[in-house]
């Protein structure tokens, strides 16, 4: 039988701790603060909307864009909180969460050898979606010392005459770094220098601690070279309902919607109409959230203070970072450590690329009691190992 | 400051100032005088236990009770309200708006106590027009708490 697979896909490298997280999945009993998604249920009005258009018998598809209602409210709130102004007729799309419209972006935009810039450590799937677009990842190894945002230096670094687009992951997973204003001004410079394009994935926008969060393409020059990435799974606490939005220039936008409307057809109707009780009447459960894991942060900074992990204080998402070189381990042998002589299980902050090594990701998705408990251990278990040394 | 305390020590009085004040990013002593100041002006009035009695092998019983009554010169309905929520029994009343003016919530040993409560007491008071008992038969949920169900995390235990 000749060989079903594409060497393409076979190709991509699998997640470097796929062994970590088996051994994760089989402890049913550990205490878990390695989840990438909210501890809060959908708010009960917005869970209601879905009950009553699945009710109404609203149970067709939309229009591949998706419903005009919710792409008006999705333009209306990117108004009102970020000051982007979009056009909801041509310049924005309704995506399967926002994964799909980071897959879309890269699809609709790269030639074959075309260099997307990633930023690392970063969420997983950027590299693999430049790759299966046919694109050249080049990475960017973000410091400890510049707390993981991305500098004009780095960038300028890392640009060549083939670079096409330059992914820019803030409020950043799995660091909690954010890029304020002026940090976005100066690789602004570099990017219209070069004339590169951008794709912000902003689905942390909503959680950022240190003041409103700067969408680059509310700047200058910035929304005609700008793809936004947004969604409801963090924001509203909707990651089942798998439904993210897409918006930048008219010409992107048609093309990654003529994608879209053959790979997916359009998002999730009932989705969709929650999503529009979401953004009408959600702000107030946006602040309660975000209230919620603001106090969360500061705790959990308190307590890598007491254990004496050093760790830089994160601005936004709902992860820390903290910094476990002193002990000669791995992230993963950490994490493995940790996990079998804890039951405490975080991330190896190589799962988020190499330069990721010697940090975990914690995150605080989890109620303070919680996080009480995990990090009593975690503070036992770090004792016992400087005893050992 | 003031609102997030509150916020705060609603759901849960016995959180301690220390980590009151790392939660919100202030000084202890800031907060401990908030509280203070909270306790004083009477914004706090008291720090309470939220007990499922249905757990436990007292018996308890507990009933709303509509009462009618005629409004008294100078005083309006307060000094009605006065003379019942006096009885240790009375937990909690309320003026309403609507079909009824006051809205007693009360809770005695069995349903023959509160009942002969109602009967002897509350309808013979001077000005009790009339009177409407409901007893609870199960709480479900209770100051913001859903009684008798364990949350239960139900997402992957560790996802990128």
């Amino acid at each position: 039988m000749r060989d079903p697979l594409s060497e393409k896909c076979v190709a991509l490298k699998p997640s470097g701790i796929r062994k970590f997280f088996d051994i994760v999945a089989e402890m049913k009993d550990a205490i878990s603060l390695g989840v990438g998604e909210p501890d809060f249920d959908t708010p009960w009005h917005i869970r209601d909307e879905g009950i009553y258009s699945l009710e109404k018998g609203r149970t067709f598809y939309t229009s591949n864009a998706g419903l005009m209602e919710l792409r008006q409210e999705i333009c209306r709130y990117l108004d009102r909180r970020f000051d982007c102004k979009y056009d909801p007729r041509t310049e924005t799309l309704i995506t399967v969460g926002g994964s799909e419209g980071i897959d879309m972006a890269l699809r609709a935009m790269v030639n074959p050898g075309d260099e997307v810039i990633i930023p690392q450590p970063s969420y997983v799937s950027y590299e693999p979606c430049a790759i299966l677009a046919d694109a050249k990842p080049v990475i960017i190894n973000l410091k400890n010392e510049n707390e993981f945002r991305l500098t004009a230096k780095e960038l300028e670094e890392a640009i060549t005459d083939k670079t096409k687009l330059l992914i820019l992951p803030f409020p950043n997973n799995p660091t909690g770094a954010i890029m304020e204003r002026e940090d976005l001004e100066a690789i602004r410079e570099v990017i219209i220098k070069h004339d590169i394009y951008v794709l912000s994935d902003e689905i942390y926008a909503e959680l950022s601690y240190k003041g409103k969060h700067v969408s680059i393409a509310s700047l200058p020059g910035m929304k005609e070279r700008t793809i936004l990435i947004n969604g409801f799974s963090k924001s509203y606490a909707m990651t089942g309902w798998r439904l993210g939005y897409a918006c930048g220039p008219a010409n992107i936008i048609a093309q990654m919607t003529k994608i879209h409307q053959f790979a997916i057809m359009c998002a999730p109707t009932t989705s969709q109409y929650a999503a529009i009780e979401a953004l009408k009447n959600g702000d107030d459960d946006v602040r309660e959230m975000a209230e919620a894991y603001d106090q969360r942060r500061r705790f959990l900074m308190s307590e890598f203070e007491k254990i004496g992990l050093p760790c830089f204080e994160p601005y936004g998402a709902f992860y820390v970072f903290p910094c476990i070189k002193e002990f000669g381990m791995t992230s993963e042998e950490f994490a493995t450590k940790l996990l079998e002589e804890e039951k405490v299980a975080v991330v190896p902050g190589t799962a988020f690329g190499d330069c990721g090594e010697g940090f975990l990701r914690i995150s605080y998705a989890y109620s303070i009691e919680n996080l009480k408990v995990a990090l009593d251990r975690i503070g036992d278990f770090v004792a016992r190992l400087r005893e050992r040394a | 400051m003031r609102e997030k305390i509150l916020r705060i020590i609603e759901k849960n009085s016995k959180i301690g100032i220390d980590e009151l004040a790392v939660r919100l990013g202030a000084e202890q002593i800031d907060v401990a005088n908030e509280l203070k100041a909270l306790e004083e002006e009477g914004i706090i009035c008291g720090y309470h236990t939220m007990i499922d009695w249905e757990k436990t092998s007292l018996e308890k019983v507990s009933a709303l009770i509509e009462v009618k009554v005629t409004p008294q010169r100078g005083q309006g309905f307060d000094h009605m309200a006065e003379r019942i929520y006096q009885y240790p029994e009375v937990n909690a009343v309320y003026l309403i708006s609507g079909g009824y003016d006051l809205l007693v919530n009360l809770e005695g040993k069995s349903i023959k106590e509160v009942a002969s409560f109602v009967s002897d007491k509350l309808s013979t008071l001077d000005n009790v027009l009339s009177t409407s008992t409901h007893f609870i038969l199960k709480k479900y949920k209770d100051h913001g708490t859903v009684l008798g169900v364990k949350h239960k995390d139900e997402r992957e235990m560790i996802m990128p």
